[in-house]
């Protein structure tokens, strides 16, 4: 990208452009043929994320989504399709919540044990996957699903009032206990309607950069990258593509392992039954659309954060709100016909300017001979 | 070459992303000035808010859904209901019930414990408005009534009923998801079973563990398992599965034996049409009344609060008697009875773990 290229941005622009176009008018036709307003639902969304408290909800999602679409990412950049990224979240969230509830520590280090536990126990869950692949070719999309449902297994096991679990008086719900005051990461207050930005939300935006130094300006990026692109030309350049692969893995358990942290530290101070699940899937979303890039995955992760908290405005005015369950899959569908359209349809022009060049050149040098 | 376009593309989107974005804002904030603000036209009327896979389920929710749209009918409430989307925490739950609580609906139910934490904060910031929450009592205040039930009783009746019922001695039992609330049913059955006959077998199965919560909903876990009881010589099963439960009533009602019911009179249920022959009985509990009465008590200015039981006694959890082919069966009916009274009177105490 050295050598500044107007068509190839203009090229850029286009498939994303296009994919959100595609996206809102199929949303649109799906609205007429259910009887509904096309136009209203999105003007609702709009109008009703000016409001502070659905900004700070949106902006405290975007943190976790993040968080979740980086671990993902980080396989894709390797070839590695980490389907667990929910599990590792999972069980990462629920350990280092009950850590954190059986410690008494000053409070940064509390936070700070907290916190490594999350990356340990996400890397360790993610890492089964990556010895499995590296020592028996394993397809780590088959184990991570399966670690997955494991971690399911063992969570529900684990929080049982026999093992670790506490159930408050009163309640069905079942809980790691709560996390004491020095374990909390302080948020930004907003105002008392709104409520706090967490405070893990910069820490996830400062691992966006942290990604981008490590995969673009480190040697290991490069590997990584190398690898992922050819693992045979990776290997006879050099590199030890088993260690690739089962680093990458930690490496993006342990980002999984960091997603349920802006939640833990920031609002429920322990694992329940009522944590958010299913986070780890709308971090493959996010990283598709936005293209393992750390920018491209913010924007992404802003956009369906929003599109989950505008849409409850949706139920307000007696539209379905599924209209943004909708959205959400119409957009990752044109996302990827669309860089693949925009990206063959580049090719081609490529192609014929290099062809008409060419012509060119050999008629130039044709006339030179005949001159 | 390909790599660099790839970069390329994905900055270049990003970018895109980006100005449609603040395009977004520009338009939005000029127009929001002007415009309605999001659910602020103050629709009066009960608010029901669901917990994940809420309406729908055949099950409790959609019990509650009842209570709210009998209120609809007399007593000419405008109630709503409003979902959660996936992967959402506490503050989206709290977002919510505020929004509603400001729009001015009263009273804010949440069906379901996963509110509870919600409720007490929301509950705290309208002191005038009323706060329902079904399957919980840890959410306290003067504006909170918790709607409890005693599932378990039911469901020692259900016990009675299936070991009085029983040939083969064997009888089983299919929970959905392995909470806490689904082993009060559990508990309960198992003590009614042990009590009437402690010879009879209980076989058990829960379909899914929490958070995955797909063991309300897929009938065709509900038909595996009540499959592999059968085959364990169970002759009567008792779900507690909501949705899925329909898969139990379909596997035993195939193989000519017994099902037991839950939440609602499922003899009754027109889904269940084919099969209600075998449907021997159903342990019921009244969420559409208790959530009726809320909504009443609103209605007439004097709002229930605190912990309103409801149990076997005064009919917020019951034994139905609709199949004729149970109420031929003189001696379960019998033993029913004598169970029910001794419940009543307080001479059994019913187990609500197990």
């Amino acid at each position: 990208m050295k050598r500044f290229d107007k068509e190839r941005l203009l090229l850029g622009f286009a498939g994303p452009a296009l994919a959100l176009l595609v996206a809102i008018l199929l949303s649109a036709v799906v609205l007429l043929a259910s009887g509904k307003n096309p136009i209203e639902p999105f003007r609702l969304m709009i109008d009703y994320a000016q409001n502070v408290d659905i900004q700070v909800l949106i902006i405290n999602q975007w943190g976790t989504y993040y968080l979740a679409a980086l671990a993902v990412a980080i396989g894709f950049r390797m070839n590695l399709f980490n389907i667990g990224v929910d599990g590792q979240y999972r069980f990462a969230a629920m350990v280092s919540a009950l850590v954190g509830a059986k410690i008494a520590l000053p409070g940064p280090l509390h936070i700070f044990v907290i916190v490594i536990t999350a990356m340990f126990v996400g890397a360790f869950w993610a890492g089964i996957a990556g010895i499995l692949k590296t020592t028996r070719g394993v397809s780590e999309v088959v184990s991570t699903i399966m670690l997955n449902s494991i971690a399911t297994g063992l969570i529900a096991w684990l929080t049982l009032p026999a093992q670790f679990g506490v159930q408050p008086e009163g309640s069905n719900n079942l809980t790691t206990g709560m996390i004491p005051e020095s374990g909390w990461f302080p948020g930004l207050k907003v105002n008392d309607l709104a409520g706090d930005i967490y405070g893990f939300v910069f820490v996830a935006a400062g691992l966006g950069i942290v990604y981008w130094f490590v995969l673009n300006r480190t040697r290991f990026g490069f590997d990584l990258r190398a690898t992922g692109a050819s693992e045979s030309a990776a290997a006879a350049s050099g590199v030890d593509a088993k260690r690739m692969v089962l680093t990458s893995m930690l490496i993006s358990g342990a980002v999984a392992g960091l997603a349920g942290m802006p939640v833990l530290l920031g609002e429920t101070h322990t694992y329940s039954q009522s944590f958010p699940v299913g986070v780890g899937f709308t971090g493959i979303t996010i990283a598709l659309l936005g293209r393992n890039n750390p920018v491209g995955i913010a924007l992404a992760a802003l956009l369906i954060a929003f599109l989950d908290k505008a849409s409850t405005a949706l139920d307000y005015e007696g539209y379905p709100k599924e209209i943004a369950t909708i959205m959400q899959g119409l957009i990752v569908i044109s996302v990827v016909v669309s860089y693949e359209t925009v990206r063959r349809y580049g090719l081609r022009r490529q192609q014929s300017r290099v062809g008409e060049e060419l012509a060119a050149a050999a008629k130039n040098n044709r006339e030179e001979v005949s001159v | 070459m390909r790599r660099v376009t790839h970069i390329a593309v994905a900055a270049t989107a990003a970018a895109t992303l980006a100005l449609t974005a603040a395009g977004c804002g520009d338009s939005s904030s000029t127009s929001g000035s002007g415009g309605s603000e999001g659910g602020k036209d103050g629709g009066k009327g009960a608010a029901l808010a669901f917990d994940i896979g809420g309406r729908g389920d055949q099950s409790f929710n959609d019990a509650a859904y009842a209570g709210l749209e009998r209120a609809k009918k007399e007593l000419g409430d405008k109630g709503k209901y409003f979902e959660p989307t996936e992967g959402e925490s506490d503050a989206d739950k709290v977002q919510r019930l505020s929004e509603l609580a400001r729009a001015g609906h009263n009273p804010v139910i949440g069906v379901g414990f996963v509110y509870s934490k919600a409720i007490s904060e929301v509950s705290k910031k309208y002191p005038k408005t009323t706060f329902g929450i079904v399957d919980d009592a840890e959410a306290k205040g003067k504006n909170v009534a918790n709607m409890l039930f005693h599932e378990e009783q039911a469901s020692y009746l259900a016990g009675v009923a299936a070991a009085t019922t029983s040939k083969s001695k064997t009888v089983g039992f299919v929970g959905g998801v392995e909470t806490t609330l689904i082993k009060k049913f559990e508990a309960g059955y198992v003590q009614g079973v042990k009590d009437t006959d402690p010879k009879v077998k209980v076989v058990k199965k829960y379909l899914t563990q929490p958070p995955d919560f797909s063991g309300f909903a897929k009938p065709d876990l509900g038909k595996e398992a009540a499959g592999g009881q059968l085959d364990q010589k169970a002759d009567v099963i008792y779900h507690a599965a909501g949705g899925a439960g329909t898969g139990v009533i379909e596997a035993a009602a195939g193989a000519g034996k017994w099902a037991i019911g839950v939440d609602s009179d499922q003899y009754q249920q027109k889904t269940l049409a084919k099969y209600k022959d075998k449907i021997l009985t159903s342990a019921t509990k009244n969420v559409s009344g208790a959530v009726f009465n809320l909504i009443k008590s609103v209605k007439d200015g004097k709002p229930q609060s605190g912990e309103i039981r409801y149990d076997l006694k005064q009919g917020g959890v019951a034994l139905t008697d609709t199949n004729p082919a149970y109420t031929k069966m003189t001696d379960v009916v019998k033993a029913v009875d004598k169970a029910k009274a001794a419940i009543d009177s307080g001479k059994i105490t019913v187990k609500d773990k197990p």
